[in-house]
This record gives C-alpha cells, structure tokens and sequence, in this order.
C-alpha cells in the first residue's frame, strides 16, 4: 500500500524516515518526494501488514500519515476509452478489455501524472480527493 | 447481379435488408467469398471516434431588438468568426478562449451547447444606419439558435501517421505526450473499421452520401481539405445538424500543451453493390499501412521511423530499433465500435436510408506543400562548414590548439568517428581553473544536442534557448558531423540582413 507522508516545516531537516526506517526495521520503498523549506511530502510504499507500526512511528514524531487508496481517479462521464493514457504510464496502470474498454489497476500507480497530461478529455487526476 | 442503392433502400424499408460492420464483414468475406457475401450482405458500417480538429459550427442568432451587424464576437471568451452576414458566426473546434487559455475552446462551447448549457455571447460592431447597435451581451442556449449547422472541412482522413518521439526531451504534440528516445508510439484511427478504408477508392463515397455524425444524420459535402487521393490521404467535408447530436458521440479535448479539438464520432455506411465491394469492406487491420514519423523534427517532412500497420499497433507494443515501445491509441476503437453497431442498429430499424453519392472524390489528386514568399533559412545555409573534431581520448590541451588555431569556442568530440561529447572554452577554462589535464572525455559534455541540416532556424535557435547552450553540432542520418552552429552565426543572419 502507498502512504503519504507529510512534514511540517520544522521538521524538514530532521532525518525521519532513516529514524522510522531503523526503528521498524521496515522496508520502504519510495515513490516519489517532494521536499523545500516550507515542509515536505514523501509518498512510501510499504507491504500491508507494516501499516499500522510505520504509522505510529511517523505520528509519534509529528508527521502526518495518509493512506493513498485513490491514487489515480478517472471521471467516467469525460473518459471516452481512446486508451491514449497507456503508453505514457511507466508502471502498466492502463489497459484495454477484451471489449477495447479501458482498464485500470489502481495500485500499480506511482502518482507520476503523466496521464493526467496526456488526456485529451481531462478524465484522469491524482489530486488525491475520492474518486467521484 | 449488381444492386443499386435504391435497390438497397427498398430493402431497408421492407426491413428485409442484411447489415453487418465491417469488423463482421471480414469474417463473412474470409468465410464464404467476396461474391457470396455481395449476394448476402447489402450495406456494412463503419464508424470511427477520434480527434477531428477541422470541425466547426455555422450559428445564426437571429436579430435583436435593436439591431446589430456583428463584425467580432466571442462565446464564453472563445473567438466565433463573424465575416459573415449581420448575426451568422462560424466557431471553429481549436480556436482557444481569451482567458482559459488550451484548456477551453471552441469544442467546448459546442459540447456546452449539445448538453444544453448557457454561452455567454458578447459581440460587437461599427454601427450602421441599417444595424445601428454597437455592442451587445446575451446569453444563449443551442434552443436559442436559428441554426446551428456543423459543416467540417476536414474529417475522417483515410490514414494517419502514427507519432513518435527522438530527441531527449518530451514533446506535446496533437498525438499526445511522446516521451524522448522512442519511448511511446500513438496512432489515430479505428483501422478495420475505418470508413475511407473500407472504400479505398471512393466508389460510393463522394458529395451526398449520407453519414452518422455525432449522432445525428449527416452528409457528405464533397471532397474534404488537403484532400490527397494520390498518396491514399483522402479526406472529406462532412455537415449535420448540431441540435441532433449528443455528447456520447462528440466530446471536447484539450491536448497539453497543443490546444483543443472535437472527438467527433462519424459512421458511413458502405453499400455492397457488388463483389468488388464485399473485397473492399473485407479489410482488415493488418492491411492497413501507417507510416511511425519522429515528431520531434519541427518540418514538414517528418521522416519515418519505420512502417507498421494496425494489427501491430494495436497489439499494445511496437519494436523500435530493436526495443519493444508501448502503443497508445488517441482514438477510441469500444466508442468506434458503437458508431458502426448504432449505424447498423438505425438502418436495420428502417430509420437510416443510403444517400446516393452524386460526386466521386477527385482521383489522383495531391497536396501541395504552402508557398512562401519569405522563406526561413535553414541550418545548412548558415552552419560553419569546417568540421573541427578531437577524439575523446586526446589530452584538453591538445583541444585547446585547436579552438585556438581555428578561432573556435566549441569542438564536437568523436570516439571511433562517431559524436561522443562537445568540449568548449568554458570547459577547458574550468578543468584547468580546477587543476584538471585530464582527457577531453573528463571534461566534456557528454549528452549532446544535435540539429539537422534541414532544420529551420528558428527551430534550432529555440533548442539552444532551451537547452541554455551556445553551439549545436549539425549531424546528418548517418549521425555524421557535418557542421557546427553556434549563437554568432544566428546572430551575424541580422547583422548582414535576411537570408535570401
């Protein structure tokens, strides 16, 4: 499962996922990373069962922990299954059915955006809100 | 043995016709004969559901109270062309608004329009004694409109080439996002459903045929624009009546970083007058023929990667110089499909008749490429031509001689002839600033950005903004270095004038 964590801008220098990473003894994998001055934002990859131990660990110290279980969303009214977003994708989300409908496996998002780009109609977003 | 049309269409009002998409036909034609399938089978759809970027629409507001000769006029901000009459306007599908930008155009007012949202209409004038109003601002529904009649100048192209991506960098194109090294390939069209390839010489396909368009009943004008039945590009102009249609079958795009268009769902309906039809409709994927083009060259002549056809592209991947490269359709094959099945569906229920083709597409008939009067120079015509190299396991002093002996700032760098890295002053100064006399390897830049010498220079001036770089060795096909362009020669193109 991903996980989106969160630091305050005070606690940007702070070495916490090495802390949280020894401490647990966890593997983590991440996806991406996003971090200045005024805070920062790490979404991890972890293996279900570690979730509430990598959790707690990162609460204690102040960082906020969110489960991504959207990771990529697809407006279904605005979607018309061209299938433009599959050759753009790095980690195989998007595929056809056997009726050439679009196909999507959620978890094997790494929130990159690049479809989100690549839709002609505006169908696919990873701003993190439930999918409608 | 031979049907008529009109045969065909008392077939349909007695609903004892045989119709099947051309996705069946194949099947039909491979199973039992072109001869015995022409006996079986009156009328085959097609249908295709893609970008159809020359699209627009004819509107006529009626006149206001006080009246007015509109001579601009904008709908939700976008431009509708207004030459035209006093209250008649044409909005084009890629004209893009004022304030949003790409990501509102013109195919989005009309999508407004068919799902019944309010425009906002602000349109102006001179004023004449005849239209004495100067400015006005209403708000209109597609019930509002006198008329709203989409006539396309160009739609449902025979081919298309499918787009791909060389240089180092993504692009945004009208075919997507391509991602750098031949990283993605995609391709337009619906393949064995394609209407012009079902037809390939435009028998029955010509000024009068009737069509499914976006849901409504249409026709065929007549030979589209950059109509090319020469090099098998044929195209067509299409009409239908916008207040027919519905947005399952025509939908607004933004492309990122390109602009908008209108995915547009048209079917044609192909009378099976004769064996030689029943053949034509019996194609398939694999013998329809895209050329795979490098969209990064900014010309007009892109050149080809390599030929492919749909069976491989829609297969998900392609092999590119030996690596196998994702496949991506911009058009819908599942929303495709449903424009064949709902054609079939009407014509087997009695609703759709055949419209006979009173004009044929012009035969043999090509593109030109545009006149130009002030012509852009190109690369080669600038380039400095003395090809000065180093190999990349000579020492920096020895690429220091020959800056200096050849009065030049930057040498490409070759390893078993071929371009390896580019060496500047600026990198000898900073190996020797350094404490650095290493090789040229150990300084130079390694990623280099090339230009051909059929490239425009504006294009090419574009790249060393981008790139933030001062020079660009000038490679041939053969990845040969035939030359050098730096910032001075683009700029000496002012000092002595324009190129002629």
């Amino acid at each position: 499962m991903k996980l989106k964590i969160s630091f305050p801008e005070e606690r940007v220098k702070s070495p916490i996922l090495s802390e949280v990473i020894i401490k647990t003894g966890i593997l983590v994998s991440i996806v991406s990373s996003h971090v200045d001055s005024k805070g920062g934002e790490i979404i991890i990859e972890v293996i279900d069962k570690s979730y509430e131990a990598i959790k707690d660990e990162f609460e204690s110290r102040g960082v906020a922990v969110q489960l991504l279980d959207t990771l990529i969303c697809r407006d279904e009214k605005e979607c018309v299954d061209c299938g433009a977003c599959i050759s753009v994708c790095p980690s195989k989300v998007f595929g056809y059915a056997e009726d050439w409908s679009l196909t999507m496996d959620t978890q094997k998002c790494i929130r990159c955006g690049l479809c989100v780009g690549m839709c002609p109609h505006q169908a696919l977003s990873i701003d993190g809100t439930d999918c409608e | 043995m031979a049907k008529t049309i009109a045969e065909i269409n008392e077939k349909i009002a007695s609903g004892n016709v045989c119709v099947v998409t051309a996705e069946e036909m194949s099947d039909i034609v491979d199973n039992i004969g072109a001869e015995k399938a022409a006996k079986e089978v009156d009328v085959v759809t097609t249908g295709t559901f893609g970008a159809m970027c020359s699209s627009g629409v004819f509107l006529n507001f009626g006149h206001s109270e006080i009246p007015i000769k509109i001579t601009k006029m904008f709908m939700n901000d976008v431009e509708a062309y207004s030459g035209i009459a006093a209250v008649d306007s044409y909005l084009g599908a890629t004209q893009v608004s004022e304030k949003l930008g790409i990501k509102y155009g013109g195919a989005h007012v009309i999508e407004d329009l068919i799902c019944g949202k309010e425009v906002e209409v602000v349109a102006q004038s001179y004023g004449t004694d005849c239209y004495p109003r100067k400015e006005l601002t209403t708000t209109i529904t597609l019930d509002d409109l006198n008329q709203a009649i989409m006539v396309n100048p160009r739609n449902v192209y025979q081919r298309y080439d499918a787009a791909t991506n060389g240089s180092k960098k993504i692009i945004h194109t009208y075919m997507g996002e391509l991602l750098p090294d031949f990283k993605n390939v995609t391709y337009s069209g619906a393949g064995i459903l394609s209407p012009l390839s079902n037809d390939p010489t435009y028998r029955t396909i010509g000024a009068g045929t009737k069509i499914f368009m976006g849901g409504a009943e249409g026709t065929v004008v007549g030979e589209g624009t950059q109509c090319s039945t020469a090099s098998g590009y044929g195209t067509l102009m299409t009409t239908a009546n916008l207040k027919e249609m519905t947005k399952e079958y025509v939908n607004a795009a933004s492309f990122e970083g390109y602009g908008t268009s209108l995915f547009l769902g048209i079917g044609i309906p192909i009378p099976i007058l004769d064996a030689e039809m029943a053949q034509a409709t019996a194609v398939r994927d694999k013998d329809i023929e895209v050329s795979i083009k490098d969209y990064s060259i900014g010309k007009r002549d892109r050149p080809v990667v390599r030929n492919a056809n749909y069976e491989e592209l829609r297969s998900g991947s392609i092999s590119l110089n030996g690596k196998d490269v994702t496949t991506s359709c911009m058009s819908s094959f599942k929303k495709s499909r449903d424009v064949a099945e709902e054609l079939k569906r009407r014509i087997v229920a009695g609703t759709f008749l055949l419209g006979a083709n009173t004009t044929t597409l012009p035969p043999k008939q090509s593109t030109k490429p545009m006149k130009e009067t002030n012509k852009t120079p190109v690369v080669r015509d600038v380039m400095g031509e003395k090809v000065i190299t180093v190999d990349e396991s000579a020492g920096i002093i020895e690429a220091a001689g020959l800056m200096k002996q050849n009065e030049r700032n930057h040498v490409s760098v070759l390893s078993n002839g071929k371009l390896v890295g580019i060496i500047t002053s600026w990198d000898i100064s900073k190996a020797v600033a350094d404490g650095n006399t290493d090789t040229v390897n150990a300084c130079m830049t390694k990623n280099v950005i090339t230009c051909s010498p059929d490239e425009t220079i504006d294009v090419v001036a574009k790249r060393l903004t981008e790139f933030k770089i001062s020079a660009i060795p000038v490679i041939d096909s053969n990845q040969n270095v035939i030359g050098m362009l730096t910032s001075e020669h683009i700029s000496k193109l002012f000092t002595r004038g324009k190129h002629e």
